[in-house]
């Protein structure tokens, strides 16, 4: 037998130990994609959440203008941080459209009321059932949709104050 | 007194990720009527994974969204949708992830070829072992 053919066993195994040494080293990423990205926005219709905002529909997302949508909740902390950038994001022209996420009216307008209101339309999906349409998997969670209705982007996870760039480029791209 | 301090801090901290007040989806907890369909979304919510607490099915988690799932697949499959038919909707979704029995695809074939492919390697080998052994 071939010298080195005795020392492919142990090259092997070393393969075999940095590509498991290589995913525990890895940070967890925890980050669930929606494959829904690219395609048009999956037909819906929601009631209104609160009284002073109307009902939301998948129809309402195809107008021709890009729109966003940001899943919410008031029982939910990352929410309140991205408030802010919510509001910012109206101030620059962006039609937000939410939806509310297993919760009561009374509770969505108080958390509308303290942390501010951004939205054009507000819909409450009390069974996530529009969530798992949209492939989407907690709160909050930002798509961005086109002017013909299909999901360009997913933002999850609150939306910080440097992300906000990207965003409203991808938001002026979709138009 | 400073551990007191913190024992007293840590009882009566409140959780900072609170969960939704709602009650849950009607047949987050509730089995079907029908045993062979319960039966049918039992199965296939044991391979589903939850995508809050990604380690467990949804058929185990306590999550309020898997809660949501388990009542979507029984609703579905007392409408008349195969287990099959819930499970690709969902992978349609949220990616091959989401399941917890792979399918067969471009990507994941050598997950069963390579069992196969191993066993051959190995007779082959032990072959030749065993022929030079004779030749001795």
């Amino acid at each position: 037998m071939n010298r080195w053919l005795l020392w492919v066993p142990l090259g092997l195994f070393a393969v075999f130990f940095a590509i498991v040494a290589a995913g525990l080293m890895r940070p967890k990423d925890n980050i669930v994609e929606s494959k829904m990205v690219g395609k048009p926005i999956p037909e819906f219709t929601l009631p209104a959440a609160v009284e002073q905002r109307p009902a939301l529909s998948s129809t309402n997302l195809a107008t021709g203008e890009p729109q966003m949508l940001n899943i919410f909740a008031s029982w939910c902390v990352p929410c309140i941080a991205e408030a802010p950038q919510l509001l910012e994001l109206e101030r620059a022209g962006v039609k937000i459209n939410g939806i509310a996420s297993r919760d009561t009216p009374q509770d969505i307008a108080n958390f509308l009321n303290r942390w501010g209101n951004p939205y054009a339309r507000i819909g409450t999906d009390v069974r996530s059932i529009v969530q798992l349409e949209l492939g989407s998997s907690g709160v909050p969670e930002t798509f961005i949709v086109d002017s013909k209705g299909v999901i360009v982007h997913q933002h999850v996870g609150d939306i910080r104050k440097e992300d906000l760039p990207e965003l409203l480029k991808i938001w002026k791209e979709a138009g | 007194m400073k551990h007191l301090m913190v024992l007293f801090a840590l009882l009566t901290a409140a959780p900072l990720v609170a969960q939704s007040a709602l009650p849950a989806s009607p047949y987050a907890h509730q089995q079907l009527a029908d045993p062979n369909k319960e039966a049918e979304a039992r199965a296939l919510m044991d391979e589903l994974r939850c995508l809050k607490c990604q380690s467990q099915s949804i058929a185990d988690s306590n999550a309020p969204m898997a809660g949501d799932m388990r009542s979507q697949v029984r609703e579905r499959i007392a409408a008349g949708e195969t287990p099959e038919e819930v499970r690709s909707w969902l992978i349609e979704r949220y990616g091959d992830w989401v399941s917890y029995n792979p399918q067969v695809n471009a990507l994941t074939w050598p997950l069963w070829a390579a069992p196969l492919i191993l066993l051959i390697l190995a007779v082959w080998l032990a072959r030749g072992r065993f022929r030079r052994r004779k030749d001795k």
